[in-house]
């Protein structure tokens, strides 16, 4: 089995004098979630749209699951599902209905795919409520609906266009939770499009940040985070000043200090003990209160490599 | 294919006519089809199975009919966003173009069909005088092919006012401003070709213009068809 189910060589699609993608190359391992980050308009629908055959590369290359989509669209369609930026749910028809369709549609045997219906709507809690029509259910509902209608035909690889946007916080979580079960129980790959760092850092084995078309960074959450963001810690107390910030700016293992009120941040070059820092605080007088050591969350990432790009 | 498009007609016999604008338009359209084939038989009198009325209802019923069912198909899709699924499922452009077109053709068609016989049951009660009456047979051929083709080249119409159409509102105005190009030209026609047009008009019987109407129809079906079904392509689905 090819252990890459995604590869991108120089993608590039314009639309008239637009670059929506510029000379994008990633590899998503077989597999793994891989998120894909970008602010809106950063060209994740465009990739997605790319890689169902949807459209066509201005230039470049990509490969799916073995498959080219502009030369044979049917090959990867056939073995991908998709979640895209609408849930595509019929609202006229039952859920149950919704999924029988798509059920055809894969040509699932009729014994295979009453089962399976069952199977993913009790997985997501909604089996119950299969007879009611989709158009009565909320947002989060018809979400789950359509992630298990990407399933149905247990593809190798799902394309899922921000999954959790436009949702409230309980319904994004609780769709965050049936995709990660959903993927175990599957075991396939997941390509995510998002803007919610949250939501990737939870998810995603690495993750791809996209700026106007062009990629900006790529690797594993925890990696990016130590990478760009870099080691920190916290500080609360009492009794700082410009004194204790220029001794601390010093020290050989302190990249800067930042101090907003009675919270101070320290950014470290590289993995350092933080117990001298902290005495040296101490004798400079600062009545510390709490320590806090970690490294930059992804969103605080994320912002620094926009910034970085202006 | 068969298949695939048997699953689309399944999927449009359940979402055909669901939304409540559609809903409504459709039952304002059937309105004068009914009373066109229950009212008209009876003030028309027997000569309705030998007169030009029952053609005329059997070519307007599909063309009303298509008019909403064929954009409520395609370009409703895209309006209740739905039309990106379907796309990126493993559907051939084709499966869901015939799929999407068998089911309001036949419901076109159908209906047609059957409010003529119900026009036929209501002359028959009321003007049949224990004596059983029935089409022409030109009359019956004329109902059963222009129907027909009506059906049909508003199908491949629909279509292509709806590729490019935002909502199913703006697909139907297309639509409807096809319907009446006939209408238009003749109107637009020099005097000297419309004087000309009334005297050839003249000339012909009944059967005669029957065949040249078929003729006519069959060349422009063929026509909005090719056309409509070499420009239904996914690249050429998604408007932004």
């Amino acid at each position: 089995m090819n252990d890459i189910a995604i590869r991108m060589e120089n993608l590039t699609r314009d639309f008239g004098s637009l670059r929506a993608l510029d000379n994008l190359s990633l590899e998503v391992p077989a597999g793994d979630i891989f998120g894909f980050l970008g602010p809106n308009g950063a060209g994740k629908t465009t990739t997605i749209r790319l890689l169902l055959g949807l459209l066509e590369p201005t230039s470049g290359r990509v490969e799916v699951l073995g498959y080219d989509p502009s030369k044979q669209p049917d090959e990867v369609r056939a073995r991908t599902g998709a979640l895209l930026e609408y849930t595509g749910i019929y609202e006229q028809m039952s859920a149950e209905d919704n999924l029988e369709f798509y059920a055809r549609v894969w040509r699932l045997p009729t014994a295979e795919r009453r089962g399976r219906i069952k199977e993913l709507l009790t997985e997501i809690g909604l089996w119950e409520r299969r007879k009611e029509l989709a158009g009565k259910w909320s947002k989060g509902m018809k979400q789950k609906l359509a992630l298990a209608r990407a399933m149905l035909h247990r593809p190798p690889l799902i394309l899922l266009d921000e999954p959790t946007a436009g949702l409230d916080v309980m319904a994004a979580v609780s769709v965050r939770e049936n995709l990660a079960s959903l993927a175990v129980s599957e075991g396939v790959t997941i390509f995510l499009t998002t803007h919610n760092m949250v939501e990737a850092e939870r998810l995603c084995a690495q993750v791809a940040v996209i700026r106007e078309g062009s990629l900006v960074a790529l690797s594993d959450p925890d990696n990016l985070r130590t990478q760009i963001g870099g080691n920190r810690m916290e500080i609360v107390g009492s009794g700082f000043d410009e004194n204790t910030l220029t001794l601390l700016r010093a020290r050989p293992e302190v990249s800067t200090a930042e101090l907003t009120g009675e919270h101070l941040t320290i950014y470290l070059d590289e993995e350092a003990d933080t117990a001298p820092l902290v005495k040296l605080l101490v004798d400079a007088g600062v009545a510390v209160e709490e320590v806090f050591r970690g490294k930059a969350s992804l969103e605080e990432v994320f912002v620094t490599l926009m910034e970085e790009e202006r | 294919m068969i298949e695939d498009v048997l699953t689309v007609m399944w999927k449009e016999r359940r979402t055909m006519l669901r939304g409540k604008a559609s809903r409504s338009k459709f039952l304002q359209m059937m309105l004068f089809p009914i009373i066109l084939n229950t009212v008209f038989p009876i003030t028309w009198g027997p000569d309705w199975v030998t007169d030009f009325p029952p053609l005329l209802s059997a070519m307007i019923i599909p063309a009303l009919l298509l008019a909403v069912t064929v954009p409520d198909s395609f370009a409703g899709e895209r309006e209740r966003h739905t039309l990106g699924t379907l796309l990126a499922s493993r559907l051939p452009d084709r499966a869901i173009f015939f799929g999407k077109l068998v089911t309001p053709i036949v419901m076109g068609w159908g209906t047609a069909l059957l409010l003529s016989l119900v026009s036929l049951v209501v002359v028959n009660v009321a003007h049949g005088e224990g004596e059983l009456l029935l089409f022409t047979l030109p009359i019956a051929m004329g109902i059963l092919t222009l129907s027909f083709l009506l059906s049909t080249t508003m199908a491949g119409a629909g279509v292509l006012t709806s590729l490019r159409s935002e909502t199913v509102q703006e697909a139907m105005q297309k639509l409807l401003n096809f319907i009446t190009i006939p209408a238009v030209l003749v109107q637009v026609l020099p005097l000297l070709f419309r004087e000309k047009f009334i005297t050839f008009m003249n000339t012909v019987n009944g059967l005669q213009l029957l065949i040249i109407v078929v003729v006519i129809l069959v060349v422009v079906d063929i026509g909005v068809f090719t056309v409509a079904f070499n420009r239904f392509r996914r690249s050429q689905m998604y408007l932004d």
